[in-house]
């Protein structure tokens, strides 16, 4: 179910629908599209209540003019442009009540330059390849494959999501994306195509974001940095924030809309968990890149998905589940009720049988659990 | 072609499996064997592959699964075994209308080879081309296998506009636009098919490790018939195996 939720009145300056993308067509030369800054997009569901990859409006520099057709709960996330409704500042990063009627305007851009706004329940576009993103290049997906105009009216599903809304760890600090950015990078897939000379070069310049970038790449201006044999490869695949060095030198950074496939070596690709800290970098910042391991990404990004997966367990009872193999099994009481952590009494661990206790509806139900070794 | 895959990262949650370093159908059919793999067995954590020339881009789950975990798995499968190789290739046919106004630039391609436009028709139309890999824009595949006999150079200067569905040489490459798109190839004829359309089940007509084997039509009322069949939702592409 959906209904008209919310029509544009004025749409700023590059208005799409984005979720996190269609993956799986990349063999097929789809592009993923998706949001240039996935954690903000995140945050911003989890924060209304949603699963984290409903679809979200994407907002660029000069943020559009909002007609609440019905009441309703958002969260604005990433950059900051002074948001307003009905005229007064209202805070971001955080869920909001929103009354039929107002309107909800952005201002002067502060900080970043790309925003999100989640609806409760998710803009509702159909699924075009498994994703409700915005391929404008393609004229498919989002709204009519299109950015928003004024006077397009847009359904939110009105399936109420399960948990009412969330709020960030008191101890969270916002996002400051500033104007210089420390980008880390794992060096490759060709980086041996580069001498050492020149990826230290690479490794210790600022670069300058150049106006030729948008939700396809950034095209970066500094010193040259060229490959010691030819300037081209044989064609391959090309991951989300792979740079590239074509034959003029200057790096390119590969993002959402990027072609899945090219023919320039790659000197290092930027870890997956500072991508939305360049999808807040404007043309005229400066950026920096910073070798880390692979492990040392992954752990990055664990980090700073342990700050979502701390807003989605808010507002669900966490259950037990016994794993075996790849099946896990929720523990219920003999009539047949969920146990969750809140109804969990006590638990006893040996090394080989795990006791535990649950009260639920004023009963109390005792487990044991026997680890045995396979033979 | 290696003796061993180099497997190499590409940042934290993809990384490449390169075969060889040349352009040629020996080590495709790894690429694509490896991707048949993946298909059938599915590991953990494997979000994307996408099949190129002489390697495998494969975007994972940092989640569900580490590099070296991964790199493990994939050097476990033998893709040097013949077991993936027993399924067979698809032969997609493309019914194509030659020169008219479909094809501006058949005499061209003509007089550059010394032939006459049949000719050229029928050297085209001869081979079943493989494709290597599917990229540039969605739905579009690199045909690999064209005779030199009839490898033209592109335009000087590129037509702003080619409509979906046109079939091009450009050099020793030919190649079908799925999409209208700016284009600076030589333009021999066109498919009524729809190589690429998001409302299909399967969104493109043709897959990395297919064959594409032009078929010429006659007259132009054999392409409006099949245009119209396929508007009406009649029309079933051919494809045969090998």
């Amino acid at each position: 179910m959906s209904d008209p939720a919310f029509q544009i009145i004025d749409p700023g300056l590059f208005t799409t629908v984005q979720d996190l993308g269609r993956h799986t067509y990349q063999r097929y030369g789809v592009p993923v599209s998706g949001a240039m800054d996935a954690f903000a997009l995140q945050a911003a569901n989890l924060l209304v209540g949603n699963e984290s990859a409903e679809a979200c409006l994407e907002i660029t520099v000069q943020g559009p003019t909002i007609h609440f057709l019905t009441d309703m709960v958002i969260a604005i996330t990433g950059s900051d442009m002074s948001p307003q409704l009905d005229g007064e500042d209202i805070p971001r990063w955080e869920p909001l009540d929103v009354k039929q009627g107002t309107l909800l305007t952005f201002g002067q851009l502060k900080d970043g330059m790309r925003a999100y706004v989640a609806f409760k329940g998710g803009i509702d576009v159909p699924t075009v390849l498994d994703s409700r993103s915005t391929y404008t290049h393609g004229g498919f997906g989002g709204y009519r494959g299109r950015t928003l105009k004024s006077d397009d009216v847009l359904p939110v599903s009105s399936d109420s999501a399960s948990v009412s809304r969330r709020k960030l760890p008191s101890g969270y600090t916002l996002p400051v994306y500033g104007n210089h950015h420390e980008i880390r990078v794992v060096l490759g897939p060709q980086d041996d195509l580069f001498t050492e000379d020149t990826v230290a070069t690479f490794l210790t310049a600022r670069f300058k974001i150049s106006t030729e970038s948008d939700r396809m790449g950034y095209k970066l201006v500094g010193p040259t940095i060229e490959s010691s044999n030819s300037a081209n490869i044989i064609s391959d695949g090309n991951a989300l924030g792979v740079i590239q060095i074509p034959g003029d030198g200057s790096p390119r950074i590969l993002l959402s809309d990027r072609g899945t496939t090219g023919g320039y070596p790659k000197i290092a690709t930027v870890i997956t968990a500072d991508i939305g800290k360049l999808a807040q970098a404007l043309p005229d910042h400066t950026l920096r890149f910073n070798r880390v391991s692979i492990e040392e990404a992954h752990d990055a990004l664990e980090h700073q998905n342990s700050v979502l997966s701390a807003l989605s367990r808010q507002g669900k009872p966490l259950s037990m589940t016994v794993s075996i193999g790849d099946t896990a099994y929720q523990v219920e009481t003999p009539d047949g009720l969920p146990v969750t952590k809140t109804s969990l009494h006590s638990a006893s661990i040996s090394e080989t049988t795990r006791r535990l206790s649950a009260v639920i509806d004023g009963k109390t139900f005792d487990f044991k659990v026997d680890v045995t070794q396979e033979a | 072609m290696y003796d061993i895959p180099k497997i190499m990262p590409m940042g934290d949650q993809a990384l490449v499996i390169e075969f060889g370093n040349q352009i040629e159908p020996e080590c495709n059919a790894r690429v694509h064997s490896l991707t048949r793999a993946l298909d059938l067995s599915t590991p953990t954590g494997v979000v994307a592959v996408i099949p190129t020339y002489r390697s495998l881009t494969i975007q994972y789950d940092a989640n569900l699964i580490g590099y070296k975990d991964l790199t493990n798995q994939l050097r476990d499968i033998d893709v040097n075994s013949n077991a993936h190789e027993i399924l067979t290739n698809r032969i997609v046919h493309l019914p194509t209308i030659y020169g008219l106004e479909f094809g501006p630039d058949l005499e061209f391609v003509a007089r550059h080879s010394e032939l006459s436009a049949e000719e050229v028709i029928r050297v085209h139309s001869a081979t079943d081309y493989l494709v290597y890999m599917m990229g540039f824009t969605p739905g579009f595949p690199y045909l690999g296998g064209m005779s030199e006999e009839i490898a033209t150079p592109r335009l000087e200067t590129p037509r702003n506009s080619i409509p979906a569905g046109s079939v091009g040489i450009a050099e020793s490459q030919t190649g079908v636009y799925p999409i209208d798109t700016p284009g600076g190839w030589r333009i021999l004829g066109r498919t009524p098919l729809k190589l690429f359309d998001t409302s299909r089940e399967r969104p493109s007509l043709i897959a990395a490790g297919d064959y594409v084997r032009f078929v010429p039509l006659s007259n132009k009322d054999e392409y409006q018939m099949i245009e119209e069949q396929i508007m009406k939702g009649e029309y079933k592409p051919t494809v045969t195996t090998e």
